[in-house]
C-alpha cells in the first residue's frame, strides 16, 4: 500500500498502525511557536474497535491500509465460521467469531450486513441500525395491556435476549435498535 | 459573519491608533523576496518569477530589520504571512500579522507594551510572565534547561503519550509544551513565557544562557513570538548556516540566504526588541471561538 504522510491526514482515512489497520477519526495539527510541529490523531482500531490517542511528527509517512466497507448478505453459519454472499457478484466471505464479536446475536439469514475488509478479509460486522426478529421465547402476553409500562425478558429467533412490553407475544415480529440493544416496537410481517 | 467582518475592521483601527499615540510609523514591505528564513520547520511557498524563485514571505522580519538598520526608528506593519503548512482550526496557510519594533527596547519592554496592547484591544487585567523554566517546573515538575532526552521522553509517556521516533531534545520540550502545558496557559489572564533555552533562540540574543524570547498565550492559544532581537551579523550567519545543515539533513529544499539583511544587520543594527502577533487568532479571543473559520470569511481550513 502506499505510504500516506501527516499533512494528508483526514477523519475516515484508513491506516496501519502496530499491524492494526485503523481510522483516523479526528486530526488536530499543533505547532509550537517556533520548532517542531506535530500531528495530534484520534484514531480507532478496526480490528478490536478501541479508540486511541497517537501523537506523530509532522511530516512523517505511515504505510495506508487496504480497508473497505462492502454491503454482504447473511447466508449462514457452519459452527466455526458465518457465510456472507455480495448480492451482486455472488462472491463468498467467511467470518470467524472474532470478526462478527457482539454483532453475532443480531445475524439474521437473508439480511444484509456491513462488513469491514482488511487485505480481503473480513475483520468487522456492523448489523443495520434497525433489525427486525421474531420472538421465538416470552412469557404470554397481557391482552390489551399497552400503558402499564411494565417489561419482561424475550429470547429472539437469533438468540438474542432484549426486554419487552408484556403485551408481546410467541411469534411476534419486533423492530429493535442495535445501538443499544433495546427494543422499538412491533412490526407488520 | 458580517460580525467578524466588522470586528476584525474595528480590531485594526485600535492596533493603528494604538502604534500613533505612541508614534510608531507604520510600513510595508514585500510579500515576495528572492529569500527566506532558512528555519527547517517553517515552509515558504515559493513561486516562479520569470527564471528565479520568489518566496512569498514567512514574516516580514528580515525587510523589517533592514528598514530599522537604514534608521527607520520604531515601525509596525500588518500584513499576509504565509506558511506552506497544514490546515486546521489554529492554522490557516495564509494569515494575517502584526509585527513591531522598539528601537531601544529589550523583550521585558516589550512585554510591558505588548500588554497594553492586549488591554487595549480585548480589556481585561494584567499579563502574568513566567519564564520558560518556572513553566516547566510548575505543570511538569521539570527543568528544561538540565533535564536528559530520556527524561524528557518518561515524562510525556508517564502522561499517556506515546514515543514518537527521532525526536530531538527541543522537539521533545516541543512536545510537552505543546501537548500538555499550552492547554493550561492564560486561562484566568494572558499569560507571557519568557527566557527560551538558548538552543531555542531563533533570532533572539542569547544572554546568561537563556534566549531573550518570548511568547504570548490566551486561553492554550498561543498568539505572539517576540525576541530582544539579536543584532550580530556573524552570530546571525552562523545560526543560518546551522538552519541550512539541518535542512540538508532532513533533505529539504535549499534556501538562499538573505545577503541583503545580514549585509544591512553588518552595517550596524540598533538594539531593539521586535514582535509578532497573530490577528486571527486575537480576533478568535475577541469573538470567543477556537475556530479559525469563524474569523477567516474564506479560508483554506477543512478539519
Amino acid at each position: 500500500m502506499a505510504s500516506i504522510s501527516t499533512n494528508e491526514f483526514k477523519s475516515g482515512l484508513k491506516v496501519m498502525l502496530d499491524g492494526d489497520p485503523c481510522s483516523i477519526i479526528e486530526n488536530e495539527f499543533v505547532k509550537p511557536g517556533k520548532g517542531q510541529a506535530f500531528n495530534r490523531v484520534k484514531i480507532r482500531n478496526l480490528k478490536t474497535g478501541r479508540m486511541l490517542e497517537r501523537t506523530f511528527k509532522s511530516g512523517e509517512s505511515i504505510q495506508a491500509a487496504d480497508v473497505v466497507e462492502m454491503e454482504l448478505q447473511y447466508l449462514y453459519n457452519d459452527g466455526e465460521f458465518a457465510h456472507f454472499m455480495h448480492p451482486e457478484t455472488y462472491e463468498q466471505y467467511s467470518t470467524d467469531k472474532t470478526a462478527i464479536g457482539d454483532t453475532a446475536k443480531w445475524l439474521k439469514e437473508q439480511d444484509m450486513y456491513t462488513v469491514t475488509l482488511w487485505d480481503g478479509a473480513p475483520i468487522s460486522v456492523q448489523p443495520p441500525i434497525f433489525v427486525f426478529l421474531k420472538v421465538t421465547e416470552t412469557d404470554p402476553g397481557l391482552k390489551g395491556d399497552t400503558a402499564t409500562g411494565g417489561s419482561k425478558p424475550a429470547t429472539l429467533e437469533t438468540g438474542a435476549t432484549v426486554r419487552v412490553p408484556l403485551f408481546v407475544n410467541i411469534g411476534d415480529l419486533l423492530k429493535i435498535d442495535t445501538r443499544t440493544g433495546e427494543y422499538v416496537s412491533r412490526a407488520k410481517e | 459573519m458580517f460580525h467578524a467582518l466588522k470586528s476584525r475592521a474595528e480590531l485594526l483601527a485600535k492596533i493603528r491608533q494604538f502604534f500613533v499615540e505612541r508614534e510608531v510609523l507604520e510600513v510595508e514591505t514585500p510579500l515576495l523576496g528572492a529569500s527566506t528564513i532558512p528555519d527547517p520547520n517553517i515552509h515558504s511557498f515559493t513561486s516562479q518569477y520569470f527564471n528565479s524563485a520568489l518566496y512569498l514571505q514567512t514574516s516580514p522580519e528580515f525587510a523589517m530589520k533592514r528598514l530599522l538598520a537604514a534608521g527607520s526608528g520604531s515601525i509596525y506593519q500588518i500584513c499576509k504571512a504565509f506558511r506552506n503548512e497544514d490546515c486546521g482550526k489554529q492554522h490557516n496557510p495564509e494569515f494575517t500579522m502584526l509585527e513591531w519594533y522598539r528601537v531601544g527596547f529589550d523583550h521585558h519592554q516589550l512585554m510591558d507594551e505588548m500588554d497594553a496592547l492586549l488591554r487595549y484591544v480585548l480589556g481585561g487585567t494584567p499579563a502574568e510572565r513566567l519564564t520558560y523554566a518556572a513553566m516547566f517546573e510548575k505543570f511538569l515538575q521539570l527543568d528544561p534547561h538540565a533535564a536528559s532526552l530520556a527524561e524528557l521522553q518518561n515524562c510525556a509517556v508517564m502522561h499517556g503519550i506515546n514515543k514518537v521516533d527521532n525526536l530531538e531534545r527541543d522537539d521533545w520540550l516541543n512536545l510537552l509544551l505543546t501537548h500538555l502545558i499550552e492547554p493550561h496557559l492564560g486561562k484566568e489572564r494572558p499569560t507571557f513565557i519568557y527566557d527560551y533555552p538558548a538552543s531555542q533562540a531563533a533570532l533572539a540574543q542569547i544572554n546568561n544562557g537563556v534566549a531573550e524570547r518570548f511568547e504570548v498565550y490566551i486561553d492554550g492559544l498561543e498568539l505572539a513570538n517576540g525576541f530582544h532581537e539579536l543584532g550580530d551579523a556573524k552570530e546571525q550567519r552562523a545560526r543560518f548556516e546551522a538552519d541550512l545543515a539541518k535542512r540538508r539533513a532532513l533533505n529539504s529544499p535549499e534556501i538562499p540566504l538573505d545577503e541583503e539583511f545580514l549585509a544591512a544587520l553588518a552595517s550596524g543594527f540598533p538594539a531593539c526588541a521586535g514582535v509578532a502577533l497573530g490577528i486571527d487568532r486575537l480576533l478568535m479571543v475577541l469573538l470567543n471561538t477556537r475556530d479559525l473559520k469563524d474569523v477567516l470569511f474564506i479560508s483554506l481550513a477543512t478539519n
